[in-house]
């Protein structure tokens, strides 16, 4: 049992902390109950994330990392907590403070079909953010537009067709074109190569790094696939039912993972130059977010599971300089 | 697109064909006929007089024959005459039909949307709060009600009890005695019921429609991403949502242009309203064939009309349909 200190976000200088977030989502319990239950999306989390920096968001599906993204730029709204960008509290904007704001945080989403406006030309995809700020219309913004996409290594021509007569890389593209047309400080990239194929993946992860060398922003990468979040990420949180599992430098926490359930991913994820130095194999189901289990979420799952786990909630703690991990066994 | 038009009206032209052989065998096939309907309550009617009406009519050749004779006035859009008594051409009977049911059903279809589509968008826009239940439980209930007997309900108490509203026809009494302005109102006045009642039936089905066609659209990330844009969310939900979640009622629109022309049946008899309903329901009850088939075969018309009109529409609005690829 470790009695390191416990983490806390560091505030200074950050671009974005958040403090003790939590996110519930309503559901219903059954069809025929009006008895509302809620879904523990994100169950207090704490990071924060240095500017022109990448902080990978890492964890099976249904973990709340997508929530998470969601939350950063305030498509959603915590149940309690404090985000803070830009050293703001994003609670307290509203109106034309929070539209200001929103220039300086974007997003790029997975699905590069539902992602984009069917019935919108590329060009006014792209520019619709300069054109609601105010920043460039008519000819101004179709010529931005076109050297927007040149950048993003698509042809000035597609500014002018829709996005149904480009492949999925190409949206993606197109979406990546979108994010960064308002020249924000941080983009929240949700599961931004999932959809695509493996070749087009590498592609458009070197078009991310090339942007984010050239425009200096910071990344909040959200992913399921760990080669992904190596490749691009400084940092790195494992995400678990709605809590961070494992927070560290990405080399660090892929070379040597600390936490329990960090191995286990990482044994389970077939990486290059040869077999993982272990093999974890994990059983059961990832718990249900209505009712997570208590003490460590983990312990359902876990190999190294004692009574006492079911029983205290381990805090993240830092186990090495730099490194944090929320096990009482680490 | 010029193509695209020009292949679809070519195929409908066999689809017509099809249609009217179609209908023109089951109206002959259908028991009774326009002979019986005029003589069997008739003692002196001879077999012999039977058999001139038959040839008078043409009725003693086979189907297949008056078909292709049908078929050849059709070709130079000749309805043919009416067996009714007045013996009037079918197509000075629809004509002066037609203004009347295509003004009644204009006004509740416009009726439906105005009020439908508003309704869907709000629904969808603020899904599970005390409107969109409340509008939920009051469309199902409009749409469950029997109409005819709303219509009686309606009728007895605005034309009874409050003696607001007219209850029947088109024009009152005395309406060749009133001044323009009384005559506009009187007219007015006799619509109110049936465009309410045709419109009401009507209001679920769009609203339902447009309400899912709302959240489909506004669960897509590019919602999200027109929010993270900074978009005030009325110009999210106007610019972004409600031209994609109306697409699909371009489609409704086309396919309800028949409905304009056919006229109901059920209205047109409860307020007594001279319109396509009443004298299809007419037509079919004195087994007026060239009536019933004129009628039918404009609807059949409409109806292909209304299919490519909404798939052109659709494909105006929406950029992703090829129409050159697609046939």
């Amino acid at each position: 049992m470790s009695g390191n200190a416990v983490y806390r976000p560091d505030a200074n200088e950050a671009l974005l902390t958040l403090v003790n977030v939590y996110k519930t989502f309503p559901v219903r319990a059954s069809f025929f109950s009006a008895e509302e239950v809620r879904v523990r999306a994100v169950d207090g989390v704490s990071l924060s994330l240095q500017p022109g920096k990448t902080l990978g968001l890492v964890g099976e599906s249904g973990c709340g990392k997508s929530t998470m993204g969601k939350l950063a730029i305030r498509l959603l709204d915590p149940d309690s907590g404090t985000i803070r960008f830009e050293g703001k509290d994003m609670a307290r904007l509203a109106g034309e403070e929070l539209r200001g704001m929103r220039r300086r945080m974007q997003i790029i989403f997975q699905d590069p079909y539902s992602s984009l406006n069917p019935r919108m030309k590329v060009q006014d995809i792209v520019g619709e953010g300069w054109f609601v700020h105010g920043l460039a219309r008519g000819r101004e913004l179709r010529d931005k537009a076109a050297l927007l996409l040149e950048r993003v290594g698509l042809t000035a021509e597609a500014r002018n067709k829709y996005p149904h007569e480009f492949s999925g890389g190409q949206r993606q593209r197109i979406g990546i074109a979108r994010a960064i047309a308002l020249s924000p400080r941080l983009i929240v990239a949700d599961e931004p190569v999932s959809a695509l194929d493996v070749s087009v993946q590498a592609q458009i992860l070197n078009l991310l790094k090339g942007l984010q060398e050239e425009y200096g922003m910071a990344y909040l990468f959200v992913s399921h696939d760990l080669r992904v979040i190596r490749h691009v990420s400084d940092h790195v949180a494992v995400m678990y039912s709605g809590k961070v599992m494992e927070l560290g430098p990405s080399e660090e926490l892929f070379s040597r993972p600390s936490h329990p359930y960090t191995r286990s991913l990482l044994s389970a994820a077939p990486m290059l130059g040869g077999a993982p130095a272990e093999h974890i194999v994990l059983s059961g189901d990832i718990p249900s977010p209505v009712a997570p289990p208590p003490g460590c979420r983990f312990h359902t799952r876990c190999f190294r599971a004692r009574k006492f786990c079911s029983e205290c909630s381990p805090l993240l703690r830092e186990v090495a300089p730099g490194r944090f991990a929320a096990c009482h066994f680490v | 697109m010029g193509r695209y038009v020009l292949r679809r009206i070519l195929v409908s032209i066999p689809l017509l064909i099809g249609i009217s052989i179609i209908t023109f065998v089951v109206i002959n096939m259908a028991p009774g006929g326009p002979i019986g309907v005029a003589s069997d309550m008739n003692p002196k009617a001879t077999a012999e007089y039977r058999e001139r009406l038959k040839a008078y009519y043409g009725l003693d050749q086979p189907v297949h024959v008056r078909y292709i004779r049908w078929l050849g006035r059709m070709a130079v859009l000749d309805f043919g005459d009416s067996f009714s008594l007045d013996g009037r051409k079918v197509w000075d009977k629809i004509k002066e039909r037609i203004p009347v049911t295509l003004l009644i059903n204009a006004l509740s279809m416009s009726l439906i949307f105005l009020i439908a589509v508003p309704i869907g968008i709000y629904s969808a826009v603020r899904k599970g709060s005390v409107f969109d239940r409340i509008s939920t439980v009051a469309v199902f209930t409009g749409f469950a009600i029997p109409t005819f007997w709303l219509a009686l309900l309606l009728m007895i108490l605005f034309g009874v009890h409050l003696g607001w509203l007219p209850i029947s026809g088109l024009v009152s009494l005395e309406y060749d005695a009133l001044s323009l302005p009384l005559k506009i109102l009187d007219r007015a006045g006799h619509l109110v019921l049936p465009v309410f009642l045709a419109a009401f039936g009507g209001l679920a089905g769009i609203s339902r429609y447009m309400r899912s066609n709302m959240l489909e659209v506004i669960r897509q990330d590019y919602i999200m991403t027109a929010r993270a844009k900074g978009l005030p969310e009325k110009v999210v939900v106007r610019r972004h949502a409600v031209r994609n979640a109306l697409l699909p009622v371009i489609t409704i629109f086309g396919l309800s242009i028949p409905g304009l022309l056919g006229g109901s049946v059920i209205f047109e008899t409860i307020f007594a309203i001279p319109g396509m309903g009443q004298l299809f329901y007419q037509g079919v009850m004195s087994r007026d064939y060239p009536l019933i088939m004129g009628i039918l075969t404009i609807g059949a018309f409409l109806t292909l009309l209304g299919n490519i009109l909404a798939d052109v529409g659709y494909a105006v609005a929406d950029p992703r349909i090829n129409t050159e690829r697609a046939g």
